[in-house]
């Protein structure tokens, strides 16, 4: 096999992880902060890829140019809006019930696929790369490093790092952790857990939106194009192990680059077999995943 | 200060406590004993809101705080010291002390230095890891956590179960300051009389859920008390 196609397999593999590690974040952050299983969080993405799209529309509109780099803000403010109005008006209602939370996050993707369904058409879309994210890195003979997938990579290298910060530098970073290690002690210091909650929510959806926007790069979008990450996702979590960054990374990577490998070396669905029998097999030996947290309380 | 009227409660079919009454006054370092079992805990998860009473109230400061939750009853000025101390783990002993300062709005909050003069050993373990300290440095920071956002009645739950004779002394001269002080009331849950005694102006004992004696410390039959304790 020829050098340049596995290096040009592994890249692309890196950025699907650094998509998978948007959508992750935010759904590990879900779980392990309030025991929700989110299977609406992939209606994030697509409504940030929407958020680009319509963003387009109009700038086109407008001016004719393509204001490609505001559609990441854009697509994150207005996916956490959204992630906020529905935590207030129904997650809420779901925390600590994983098995519920299921069924009902699951019914309101439906619902959110078919609203976008009704706005925007049921065909899929095209929001066209700016010019400047057209062509490649040329790195040797025969291997191209497409612009726009070393962009997806810095997006999502910046959005990692600004979560760190965020959770590991900022008061509300740390009154974030807090209500993730003990609720019920958070509360009885005085933090409000209810506002806590919905803003890790929204800042969860608001990453996934942003990866919908990084999405919309790479081919056209529709109102399932949540659905094709999901489960990648959610397997990203698994793997590395609720509610911590580093374990997330981790599982990125490896989800992000063994899937595209497999595929190529075998069919697309024998790809997707074995990666699932991987983890199966890797969570019999590691059950919570790759990082698990070692201190002296007893939990 | 802290009132607590006809208080009954209960885990879901199983009443734990039926018809409470204790009263905490101001300056008061008031003491609650009794054997396992007999809610002790209950009743201070009740207090602070953890758990709802089914029947009767809870008055702070003359407000009928029955129904309000944990944050706010911990915004007014109730601080708990759980059983279980409840350090968070991953957040290291200087962020366990500014969690509670930042939850009231204090922006770039300091650690004030006389929180150092009780608990010496916790100024050396300010980046290490909650989760990583011993028993009796956890029950320390648990108490120094509380005590800096300065609370006006102050919940403390067994402080000395499990703990060195060296801190548990750390930890009666801390009551013993704070009762000197005169402004910070104490509810006191503990097992070992003695040390609830030398340090309380009142006491009550519990059994199966209610109040079965009580008394000021300096005119109480020690002989009855000691046969409600004795197993």
């Amino acid at each position: 096999m020829d050098i340049t196609i596995v290096l040009s397999q592994i890249f692309n593999g890196l950025s699907l992880s650094s998509i998978l590690l948007l959508i992750a974040l935010g759904l590990s952050i879900t779980f392990g902060i309030m025991g929700v299983i989110n299977f609406a969080h992939g209606e994030f993405l697509m409504i940030g890829a929407y958020t680009a799209y319509v963003l387009q529309k109009l700038s086109i509109a407008n001016s004719g140019g393509s204001l490609f780099l505001l559609s990441l803000p854009a697509a994150f403010v207005v996916a956490a809006l959204i992630g906020l109005l529905l935590e207030r008006s129904l997650i809420r209602f779901l925390y600590g019930r994983p098995y519920e939370s299921i069924l009902a996050t699951w019914g309101l993707s439906l619902i959110l696929q078919q609203l976008a369904r009704n706005i925007f058409g049921a065909n899929n879309v095209e929001v066209a790369s700016p010019g400047w994210l057209q062509g490649g890195l040329t790195v040797m003979e025969g291997l191209q490093l497409p612009y726009n997938r070393l962009f997806i990579m810095a997006v999502a290298v910046l959005c990692v790092s600004g979560m760190y910060f965020y959770l590991y530098r900022t008061r509300s970073g740390r009154r974030i952790r807090a209500v993730m290690q003990n609720r019920q002690m958070s509360a009885c210091m005085g933090i409000k857990t209810n506002r806590v909650d919905a803003m890790t929510f929204a800042i969860g959806c608001g990453l996934a939106g942003i990866a919908g926007a990084a999405v919309s790069l790479l081919g056209s979008i529709g109102p399932s194009t949540g659905q094709n990450y999901i489960i990648d996702a959610f397997m990203v979590v698994v793997l590395g192990g609720v509610g911590r960054l580093s374990g997330t990374i981790a599982g990125a990577i490896m989800i992000g680059t063994m899937s595209p490998l497999f595929e190529f070396v075998t069919t697309s669905s024998m790809g997707k077999v074995i990666v699932f029998a991987l983890v199966i097999i890797f969570l019999q030996w590691r059950p919570s995943g790759f990082f698990t947290l070692k201190t002296r309380t007893v939990d | 200060m802290l009132s607590i009227k006809e208080v009954h409660c209960a885990y879901a079919d199983t009443v734990i406590l039926r018809d409470v009454n204790i009263e905490v006054g101001k300056g008061q370092v008031v003491s609650l004993m009794g054997r396992n079992g007999v809610g002790k805990t209950t009743l201070l998860k009740t207090i602070m809101g953890i758990l709802k009473p089914f029947k009767g109230s809870i008055y702070f400061n003359d407000e009928d705080i029955t129904t309000l939750s944990s944050e706010i009853r911990a915004l007014k000025g109730i601080g708990y010291v759980p059983q279980g101390r409840d350090i968070f783990p991953h957040l290291t002993v200087m962020e366990n002390l500014l969690i509670g300062l930042e939850a009231r709005g204090i922006k770039n909050p300091s650690i004030p230095e006389g929180i150092f003069e009780l608990f010496p050993a916790l100024r050396d373990l300010l980046q290490r890891r909650g989760g990583d300290l011993s028993g009796g440095q956890q029950q320390q920071l648990a108490i120094a956590r509380v005590l800096i956002t300065e609370p006006k009645l102050l919940l403390l739950d067994e402080p000395t179960e499990g703990i060195q004779p060296s801190v548990v002394f750390e930890i009666e001269n801390t009551i013993r300051f704070i009762k000197e002080q005169g402004n910070v009331s104490v509810l006191l849950v503990e097992q070992f009389m003695e040390f609830a005694l030398r340090l309380s102006d009142y006491c009550y004992v519990m059994e199966k859920g209610t109040v079965v004696f009580e008394g000021a410390v300096n005119e109480l039959d020690r002989e009855e008390l000691q046969s409600h304790l004795a197993i």
